[in-house]
């Protein structure tokens, strides 16, 4: 956008999807509908180099996700270059497809920290929600070794209708597995799960459950492992600050090269990724227009333009915006000062009475 | 956040944990703590005191040192680095 006088802040994290292969087909998968075929991914010595950048350009973090990071052949080469370019290093698993010979080779490697996904505390129902029989079962042996291997363990846990009573059960299993941190994520309306929100999107009273429950855990487990919870905001007065402001804080670099200010960034019809392969990471933080298309406030129409939150919650989300509205750059409707806002009411009552089955996420 | 908080024995030795990390970064700004997913911006007496957190130096020693080389009477020195230690170590980026 044109005269765009945004300051501009260094990226503090970069989501690497390395590919979207993944054994699994969870049916809230953050990949979008059109997922990368294996053809188009970006080689070693490319993701190499756009570590090297991201570095220079102030990423502390890197997380290395997918799809399964392990369908990848090459991600211990990956994640050495992302150590060597002093990055902290995060693989982002579901734990199946990944061997735990390579686990290893990265942990020798100085990977820094593991998050597992784990669909349910119950096997079966973790299982059939996953799409894959016999997932949950690798995933408590793969998070076993990465405890062996003294790695920092985080068990993100996304909820939804079926497994939203299970809290606390989530919580005990984090424990039991010896993680240090769990997120306890509501699962979060775009791309495949928008697609699923009928057989997704849990009820108010489980959700008021929810909340009360993971506040009793947090008092209960102080000091004993970190609960980190990411609400469901079809029932929420204030909306997400998304990725804490639009190309401000994170990027997402696609399988196939495109940087994205957040994962579901695509989903937005009409704006312009910049390539890797086309545009160095600083030019594209810096100039590309998708990047610059929300960044700052100057986009902003009212109530946002004018209200006392707008540095804090940057109007919410955009592609919530979009996938709601229609245009980008209204308030996103979560918010009670959206003109829209209680259509968001009737489109969560409306998906609790369609109990559809599953569309599992596949290429 | 109920029982009151215990304190924090002379003899432990204060290390942090595999996962995170104290890492100095101009482009943010300074020092930051650097942990599972999240990232401390650590104010300049954070950084004397976790740097100090090697696993080796025991909570005592620490705290002589920090009384020696800021000229500051000990007691604060030990309720200050305690406070700051608890609250490390309950969001599991350091261990006692």
């Amino acid at each position: 956008m044109a005269g765009n006088t945004a300051a501009l802040h260094s990226p503090l994290g970069l989501l690497a999807e390395l590919t979207h292969v993944c054994p699994l087909g969870c049916p809230y998968c953050s990949n979008p509908l059109e997922l990368d075929r294996r053809a188009s991914e970006l080689d070693t010595e490319t993701w190499a180099r756009v570590f090297r950048e991201a570095a220079a350009l102030g990423v502390l973090q890197v997380h290395l996700s997918g799809g399964e990071p392990g369908a990848r052949r090459d991600l211990v080469d990956i994640q050495k270059a992302a150590h060597a370019a002093g990055l902290y290093t995060n693989l982002i698993t579901s734990a199946v497809g990944i061997t735990v010979e390579t686990l290893q080779k990265l942990g020798a490697a100085g990977l820094d920290h593991v998050q597992i996904s784990i669909q349910d505390s119950e096997p079966e129902s973790a299982d059939h929600i996953a799409g894959y029989k016999g997932a949950f079962a690798r995933k408590r042996a793969f998070a076993a070794a990465v405890v062996e291997l003294k790695i920092p363990l985080t068990v993100n846990a996304v909820m939804h209708r079926a497994n939203i009573d299970r809290v606390d059960e989530m919580v005990a299993l984090a424990l039991a597995l010896g993680a240090s941190r769990v997120e306890i994520a509501h699962a979060q309306y775009y791309g495949w799960a928008l697609k699923n929100r009928g057989a997704l999107m849990p009820t108010a009273e489980q959700v008021e459950r929810a909340a009360a429950a993971v506040a009793d855990l947090r008092t209960r487990h102080h000091g004993e492992i970190v609960i980190d919870a990411v609400v469901p905001d079809y029932y929420a007065r204030l909306p997400k600050p998304c990725v804490g402001g639009w190309g401000r804080r994170s990027l997402n670099v696609t399988p196939a090269g495109k940087v994205l200010p957040c994962h579901a960034a695509e989903s937005i019809a009409g704006l312009q990724f910049w390539s890797v392969r086309d545009h160095s990471l600083a030019d594209i933080w810096a100039n590309s227009p998708a990047f610059n298309a929300f960044r700052g406030t100057d986009w902003m129409r009212e109530p946002c333009r004018s209200c006392e939150r707008r540095e804090i919650d940057f109007g919410g989300c955009r592609c919530q915006a979009f996938a709601l509205t229609g245009d980008a750059r209204a308030t996103d409707p979560v918010c009670h000062l959206a003109p829209d806002h209680d259509t968001v009411a009737a489109l969560a009552a409306a998906a609790i009475r369609d109990d559809e089955p599953y569309v599992y996420r596949r290429m | 956040m109920s029982e009151p908080t215990p304190a924090i024995p002379a003899d432990a030795r204060p290390r942090l944990p595999r996962g995170v990390r104290l890492v100095h970064n101009e482009a943010q700004g300074g020092w930051v703590l650097l942990a599972p997913e999240r990232v401390f911006k650590a104010d300049a007496i954070a950084v004397e005191i976790v740097k100090r957190c090697t696993g080796e130096a025991t909570f005592a020693a620490i705290v002589d040192d920090l009384a020696a080389t800021f000229k500051a009477p000990r007691d604060r020195i030990d309720a200050d680095v305690s406070a700051l230690l608890r609250g490390l170590a309950d969001k599991r980026l350091l261990e006692l």
